[in-house]
């Protein structure tokens, strides 16, 4: 067939507000701010943020693996739904999604806050209050919200099309219930956890509004710092520096990612 | 450990649903505090519909959200059919590209998109070059992967014959893309459409980096409020905003459901075709 060319536009399109993008950033991360000569100062300066870069891809690394956890029982359930039942549980988790983040992590905020909804409860219980918010649990707890649905959606589509013969199959060869899972549903689900886990950490490794919102001075994310680079301090060329590095190193997690699962199978993306 | 899964099921549905609750329960709120309920009022709703601020920039996000997923839908349904008919190793290059913004964080794509802009801002000496069109640019860029993935599979799941018996049945190739072929994708049409519809009118992050005083949306600048204490209203908005999408969803999911039954109906009639024709 010839009409090829009807992605041309599309490509030419991705070309000028996707990969010149990415060049211009690569370009600011190795240019001096003030003379605009080549330099390998902004990338030398990223030592310096190391312990927020790790603290980000911990905080990121827990929340998606404590989304699995929560994740998979719901997905499973759903998938063995029936099929009016399914389409409607689906729904109900996609949907607080189009419901704007910041208003939900605001929502958060005042659920969790010292005199917040939680504690006030609390202390007409007559006990003393907790204390909820501003710290790494908070955030965390803010990341699992927020990006759950994520996990859920991938791991819903794969385990719903596992074949029921299969493991009809491994029951009548002598299985029992925790082998099943274990020799045959959750290897077929690799994909869907692959998939679920990059949706989750991708966002939650490079937020900041979250971390503003939850956390305190002491739970400065990767996020964070871009953001001030960019709208305060007025350093995009080591905001761009930092933006290139949380890119490699997500680019690389991925292509692991993918490697480790199996490289037949198409990983779902959304 | 199916009732298990069940139980877990309810308990996870209302972890993902309290804020809402929250909010909802706030735009009924006379008092100021979230967190404090003070009595019951409707006083938040009257006051988001003579609020002069709110709204507009309400507008100013439907806007963008309009105009960018019909031009992403437009591009990106174009670019699908092109894609479609590309050899592998074309194709294998084409979605990598169209990857790179799903698997970008947000933050780097919203960097990148403002340093573009900057860039071109002092090649062509425009001093504030941020606005309308940069915010546009930037939507129609993020919403158009999600279009091609919604109508890729439609494309992969027709039947190439199709499109062949029309033109063996007197179609011109113009009807037989037309007649056949949009019919067939429109349900990926649809819901690429309406996916990119509601990533661009909920989008903060990018926008955030793109947008310029002069055109200012509603996620943006509730992150700005948020420095100060929010206003009940916009708990009042936005509970408009749930239940309004909650209509859609709903609707959305009739029209799946008849489209799948409708499906079925044809498969078994196929079936009964063939049978009566053996």
């Amino acid at each position: 067939m010839k009409n090829k060319a009807l992605a041309a536009p599309y490509l030419v399109w991705m070309a000028l507000f996707t990969i010149v993008p990415l060049a211009i950033v690569a370009y600011y991360a190795f240019t001096d701010a003030a003379t605009g000569e080549f330099t390998f100062a902004n990338i030398a300066n990223l030592g310096n943020y190391m312990p927020i870069l790790i603290k980000s891809i911990w905080l990121a690394l827990i929340s998606s693996l404590i989304c699995i956890v929560i994740g998979y029982p719901v997905a499973y359930f759903i998938a063995n739904c029936k099929e009016t039942t399914q389409r409607f549980l689906y729904m109900l988790v996609m949907l607080p999604m189009c419901i704007s983040f910041l208003l939900r992590t605001l929502a958060w905020v005042a659920l969790t806050e010292d005199t917040g909804i939680i504690n006030n409860f609390i202390t007409a219980l007559g006990l003393q209050p907790l204390p909820l918010i501003r710290n790494n649990g908070a955030v965390v707890l803010g990341m699992v919200y927020n990006y759950l649905p994520y996990m859920i959606m991938p791991l819903y589509t794969v385990i719903m099309k596992i074949d029921r013969r299969l493991i009809e199959a491994a029951q009548d060869l002598g299985c029992n219930g925790v082998n099943v899972f274990k020799r045959v549903i959750l290897p077929l689900s690799v994909p869907g956890i692959i998939s679920g886990f990059t949706m989750v950490f991708v966002p939650a490794v490079s937020t900041f509004y979250i971390s503003q919102k939850l956390g305190s001075s002491g739970t400065t994310l990767i996020g964070d710092v871009i953001e001030s680079q960019f709208k305060t301090a007025y350093n995009p060329n080591l905001g761009a520096a930092l933006s290139l590095i949380l890119m490699v190193m997500i680019f690389i997690c991925i292509g692991v990612m993918n490697r480790f699962g199996d490289e037949e199978e198409e990983v779902v993306t959304l | 450990m199916k009732n298990f899964n069940k139980v877990f099921t309810v308990i996870v549905l209302l972890f993902l649903y309290i804020p809402m609750i929250v909010l909802a329960v706030g735009s009924f709120n006379s008092g100021m505090d979230i967190a404090v309920f003070k009595s019951f009022t409707f006083d938040n709703y009257k006051e988001l519909f003579r609020d002069s601020v709110l709204l507009p920039l309400l507008l100013n996000s439907v806007i963008v959200a309009l105009l960018s997923s019909i031009f992403a839908t437009i591009l990106g349904t174009c670019a699908a059919l092109g894609i479609h008919s590309m050899g592998p190793r074309l194709r294998r290059f084409t979605m990598g590209v169209t990857n790179i913004p799903l698997t970008n964080p947000e933050i780097v794509t919203g960097v990148s998109l403002a340093l573009l802009f900057a860039f071109v801002g002092t090649m062509m000496k425009i001093n504030n070059i941020l606005g309308f069109a940069t915010l546009l640019i930037a939507h129609i860029t993020f919403n158009l992967p999600y279009v091609i993935l919604s109508v890729m599979p439609k494309l992969k799941q027709m039947d190439p014959n199709l499109r062949e018996a029309a033109l063996d049945l007197g179609c011109t190739p113009w009807q037989a893309f037309y007649k056949v072929v949009i019919h067939e994708i429109t349900p990926g049409i649809v819901s690429g459409a309406l996916m990119a519809f509601t990533m661009s009118l909920d989008d903060f992050v990018i926008s955030y980096f793109v947008y310029g005083p002069r055109f200012v949306t509603l996620p943006v600048e509730i992150y700005n409020y948020t420095k100060k204490p929010l206003q009940p209203k916009i708990y009042a908005l936005f509970t408009l905003l749930f239940a309004a999408i909650l209509i859609v969803m709903v609707l959305m999911n009739l029209l799946q459901e008849r489209d799948a039954k409708r499906s079925r109906e044809n498969r078994r009639a196929f079936r009964r075709g063939k049978k009566v024709g053996a």
